[in-house]
């Protein structure tokens, strides 16, 4: 493990490790613009009044969640390549396979997110002349950003994780494959740990901070959440703690939740 | 200025609305009174189509109300107050008021804004203008709630329980407001309410609403001196202590 030799070997090919970080980030970019506009389609379905795209978004989010990803992606795969189409890349398929499935609990989060809006908020519009469209566009999902922020990084996350499914759909390309072809590789087989490893920090590198991210909002919600209520209270009730905290949270907003009181 | 001809409204088997037929006329102020699962919620409702009637018709300002009509017809004639308030937690006093008029209306931001600050002086909260309403009290809430309706200048407000949700001490904050409204001849107000001295001081008309029909109508004069119909007098004795 501390044999300089073998992580000299490891910086030798270090081109090996940069090619597959590259293809791992650009098919997480594009599978998550698309799972993001799934995502978007499918959870403004599943709270619609009709029944008929409720439904439909039901059966895809079902369908997907219940079957592995690894599936997913092998069927694409094999079954488009087998089916003779022209230029089919590993790559488009893991953009396509990630896409698909992560659109699917993006969805669910949208829905959520949707539901969490009181229906006041889209009587108030309604009341004000705003059609169902625009209400949702002005009213409702903007309040739901909010609150699908956390669960939403979460999903990227996995998404980035997920693309090491694709070593087995056409592979060679993204960070995991490349890992493993040097790890089992003839002249550099005798780092394999040492491949691992640097495969493993890259992947740190890159997801740490987006979950760092996540719970940072997270708990800025949640303190924004009780300084809100704690606002509420007559200022003499308030304790020296809770005063600290409300100051603390305000710092980045500075909407005057303090001083509503009068 | 308001026509309901026959409006039903049921939601499944339970029929809240039985064959409604009322003319609220220009100006008029028209206080709704009922004990609670009588649909007079539901009434006020079916007027700017929150609700839309199962059967029967709507018309506001001559305009025959449909699901495709609500939203211009609630644009261009009525606002409502609602029990809960409903204020847009997510944008600012002064931007709850201006959004409709902004987005919907294509009045240019400076002049929504001015409008918006004219009217929030007149519930006497012009200094709330940047908060978020999240911070304020249930009163100063429907306050606001009473400007963004105002800022839209349409001619009808629909106030739904307006008082029913706040504080003891917050009900007359928001009474005055409302009373101050009512001295606007060619403004046409329709409010759900308990609050008897209220209605006694403000309405051209009070209706009394159980089991899903009106059982009286008239003056105030009528309604506390001498209500007709047994269920009206039930209910008055209860609620006037």
């Amino acid at each position: 493990m501390f044999d300089a030799s073998k992580w000299e070997l490891v910086w030798t090919h270090r081109q090996t490790f940069i090619d597959g970080t590259l293809s791992t980030l650009l098919m997480a970019l594009f599978g998550l613009l698309i799972a993001l506009a799934l995502g978007v389609i499918f959870g403004l379905m599943s709270t619609s009044r009709s029944k008929a795209p409720r439904i439909i978004a039901r059966v895809y989010v079902e369908f997907i969640q219940n079957t592995p990803l690894m599936l997913q992606a092998l069927f694409l795969f094999y079954a488009v390549v087998f089916s003779g189409i022209e230029g089919f890349s590993a790559l488009l398929c893991g953009i396509i396979a990630l896409g698909i499935y992560h659109g699917a609990y993006i969805s669910e989060v949208i829905r959520a997110g949707i539901t969490a809006v009181p229906k006041g908020q889209l009587e108030a519009a309604y009341s004000q002349g705003f059609s169902h469209i625009s209400a949702m566009f002005y009213i409702v999902l903007p309040q739901t950003i909010k609150i699908i922020l956390p669960p939403m990084v979460n999903q990227v996350v996995n998404l980035i994780k997920n693309t090491s499914c694709m070593f087995l759909a056409g592979g060679a390309v993204d960070l995991i494959s490349r890992t493993n072809a040097f790890a089992v590789g003839e002249g550099t087989g005798t780092a394999a740990g040492q491949g691992y490893i640097i495969g493993g920090v890259i992947f740190f590198i890159i997801c740490f901070p987006l979950s760092m991210l996540a719970s940072h909002w997270e708990k800025k919600l949640k303190m924004r959440d009780v300084a809100t209520v704690k606002a509420r209270k007559k200022p003499d009730d308030i304790s020296d703690a809770e005063l600290d905290m409300i100051i603390e949270n305000k710092g980045g907003e500075g909407n005057g939740r303090v001083d509503g009181q009068s | 200025m308001i026509r309901l001809e026959d409006v039903h409204k049921s939601f499944g088997d339970l029929e809240v609305l039985k064959g409604i037929n009322l003319h609220v006329a220009e100006g008029e102020k028209l206080v709704i009174i009922g004990p609670s699962g009588s649909g007079k919620s539901t009434l006020i409702r079916c007027m700017n189509y929150l609700e839309e009637p199962t059967s029967g018709k709507v018309y506001i300002h001559n305009h025959l109300m449909s699901h495709k009509r609500r939203a211009f017809i609630n644009k261009i004639h009525s606002s409502m107050v609602f029990q809960q308030f409903n204020l847009y937690p997510h944008l600012t006093v002064l931007d709850n008021l201006t959004l409709a008029p902004i987005k919907l209306k294509k009045v240019p931001r400076k002049e929504a804004e001015e409008i918006a600050m004219m009217y929030l002086k007149r519930v006497g909260l012009e200094e709330k203008a940047n908060v978020y309403p999240t911070t304020l009290s249930g009163g100063q809430q429907q306050r606001i709630a009473i400007a963004r309706a105002l800022t839209m200048q349409n001619r009808v407000i629909f106030f739904d329980e307006p008082t029913s949700a706040l504080d003891p001490e917050m009900v007359q904050e928001v009474l005055d407001v409302m009373i101050e409204l009512s001295h606007e001849k060619n403004f046409t107000m329709v409010v759900v309410t308990h609050e008897m001295g209220f209605a006694r001081e403000v309405a051209d008309r009070i209706i009394f609403v159980d089991g899903g029909n009106i059982l009286e109508e008239g003056t105030p004069e009528h309604f506390f001196t001498n209500p007709t119909n047994e269920r009206t007098k039930a209910f008055l004795s209860k609620i006037i202590r």
